[in-house]
């Protein structure tokens, strides 16, 4: 598939805006003052929010987004829309009411935890209900947004922490782990879903008479099929940009919080490069992914 | 509405026979000309007569080479392939906007091209590659099996036909309602063994496709290569022969 930047940017950035909505509303960070709450809430929406518009780019009729927010009923993209909308102006209220009232109480912090991990596994499921991708379809994809929504949020979480004044020694055990564990899942997910059940015979029905070989091709330039789902450059630089998101994404903070004192310094900088790593772990989602028309070409 | 209706009795599809079909794709020609000008936007084509052009359609005939493992021998299949206006269809449900919808009465998938925001899911999730993006409308572009003809009162009834279907020259595309047992269409199915195409992807096609029928293979081809190889022109076309021969040598 063709990885647009717009949509690696938004399911990254996203992913990692809803993760800290989450850690925060989990009462994993203590503000005091308006400062801490300024910083906080708006980090959550400058992520969240940069996503979301940038989601808009790739649209043909950005003008018409609203009407994305209809078809929640059935649709995954539509549930997402609904819910990242809904799970803002929660994360809202719930700054203004710890800000100006006092702690939450429980049912809402749980409220706002569910409908932020609830967005991020709609981001997900867009893809992963798409039987027409292998590599997608399959329940570890939105388990690996989650976990990746999760540990940069961690990431995130302890830089800020650092940065309000706060210690974010007792968060960087919950990072490590979180971190390690999503690209544990990562790794197996790139292993899995290699086979669509599709092949050029069950495509063309032809099965029965013979192998079946592309012999002219249905027009004589790419058509907007093989731009959209086609893509092929990616698959040749796989190997090296999978180890390029390991290095950046995985082994590089994962050193920073094991050996660096934890400062807001060397926190956000573990923070960026995990976001960096996911950024080519997200190129590869898309680039690396087979579409099953593809097979009535080549 | 992006739910899908519930199954409906009437299911208006094509089928198409792929033992007739030669591949000279007018059916792809007048498609376009005439979706071009009618349901919803034009059909646009960018850099018609450059080097790399490209455009919206919504019929596109492959054509496939079909090896047999036991004789090794090889058939040519022209494979015509359009929106197969599928009973699950997921392009329908994917869709964010209810512009990607499915028509209770006669099983039409369509795009409401005023709602389209183009994002191109439903295309993603067809498995057959029936959607296109239109170029210059940024909106969703697919078969819409005619609507605006087959129902159209103010066309002769014999042009109350799909324009794929009007116009094969050789009646490889037939149309009609699949979802009654005994229509035309449903009899030449069940007659000669219609069949879904990637039913694996449980989309349930209404479409259906007519396998190439078998050929008698001629027993020794063999032979026939070396009779050939072995015709000496005699006569004028000896003449004709050594003198070709002469030109391309000299040339
Ligand atoms: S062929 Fe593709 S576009 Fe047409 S109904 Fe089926 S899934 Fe949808
Ligand atoms: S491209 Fe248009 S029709 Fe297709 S899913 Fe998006 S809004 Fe719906
Ligand atoms: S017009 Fe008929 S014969 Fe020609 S490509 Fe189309 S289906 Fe085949």
């Amino acid at each position: 598939m063709f990885p647009a930047f717009s949509i690696i940017f938004f399911t990254v950035m996203s992913g990692f805006g809803f993760g800290l909505a989450a850690l925060v509303a989990s009462g994993l960070i203590e503000m005091t003052n308006p400062f801490d709450y300024i910083l906080v809430l708006g980090t959550i929406l400058a992520f969240s929010g940069a996503g979301l518009i940038s989601s808009t780019f790739h649209l043909g009729h950005p003008e018409r987004a609203w009407r994305a927010l209809t078809q929640w009923r059935s649709s995954w993209l539509s549930r997402e829309g609904v819910l990242a909308i809904i799970t803002l102006d929660a994360v809202c209220g719930w700054f203004a009411y710890d800000y100006f009232v006092g702690p939450p109480a429980l049912w809402a912090n749980v409220i706002v935890v569910l409908l932020a991990l609830a967005t991020i596994y709609c981001t997900a499921m867009i893809y992963a209900s798409l039987r027409t991708v292998a590599k997608w379809y399959n329940p570890l994809t939105p388990l690996c947004y989650l976990a990746f929504g999760i540990a940069t949020g961690l990431l995130g979480l302890a830089a800020l922490n650092e940065m309000i004044g706060g210690t974010s020694d007792h968060l960087v055990a919950y990072a490590s782990l979180a971190l390690l564990g999503a690209w544990i899942a990562k790794l197996i997910w790139w292993r899995m879903g290699k086979d669509s059940g599709s092949t050029r015979e069950t495509a063309t029905g032809l099965g029965a008479l013979g192998t079946v070989r592309p012999l002219m091709p249905p027009h004589t330039s790419e058509n907007y099929l093989q731009k959209e789902m086609g893509f092929q450059i990616g698959r040749k630089h796989a190997d090296t940009i999978r180890i390029i998101a390991l290095i950046i994404g995985a082994a590089a903070p994962l050193a920073i919080l094991s050996y660096l004192p934890v400062t807001a310094i060397t926190m956000t900088l573990a923070f960026g490069l995990a976001m960096a790593g996911l950024f080519f772990e997200r190129w590869l989602f898309f680039a690396e992914a087979k579409h099953v028309v593809m097979l009535y070409y080549r | 509405m992006t739910s899908l209706p519930e199954p409906q009795a009437i299911k208006l599809g094509l089928v198409i026979d792929l033992d007739i079909c030669v591949g000279c794709h007018a059916c792809v020609v007048n498609c376009k000309e005439w979706n071009t000008s009618g349901y919803g936007a034009p059909l646009a084509d960018e850099n018609a007569y450059g080097a790399d052009p490209s455009g919206s359609w919504l019929n596109r005939v492959h054509s496939y080479e079909v090896t047999s493992e036991e004789t090794d021998i090889s058939r040519t299949v022209h494979f015509p392939k359009s929106c197969l206006h599928c009973e699950d269809a997921p392009c329908v449900t994917v869709c964010p906007t209810g512009a990607s919808y499915k028509r209770a009465e006669d099983g039409i998938v369509l795009v409401n091209e005023d709602w389209c925001i183009g994002c191109g899911l439903c295309a993603w999730s067809c498995p057959y590659g029936a959607r296109e993006m239109d170029p210059a409308e940024q909106v969703m572009k697919k078969c819409t099996l005619c609507v605006d003809r087959i129902y159209n009162e103010n066309l002769p009834e014999e042009d109350r036909q799909p324009a794929c279907v009007r116009t094969c020259p050789t009646n490889a595309r037939h149309f009609g309602d699949l979802g009654d047992p005994n229509s035309e269409v449903s009899l030449l199915v069940a007659a000669r063994g219609g069949m879904d195409l990637m039913p694996e992807q449980q989309t349930k096609p209404v479409n259906q496709y007519l396998p190439p029928r078998a050929r008698p293979q001629p027993e020794d081809t063999a032979s026939l290569v070396a009779m050939a190889e072995a015709a000496q022109p005699t006569g004028f076309w000896k003449w004709v022969d050594s003198t070709l021969d002469k030109i391309s040598g000299g040339a």
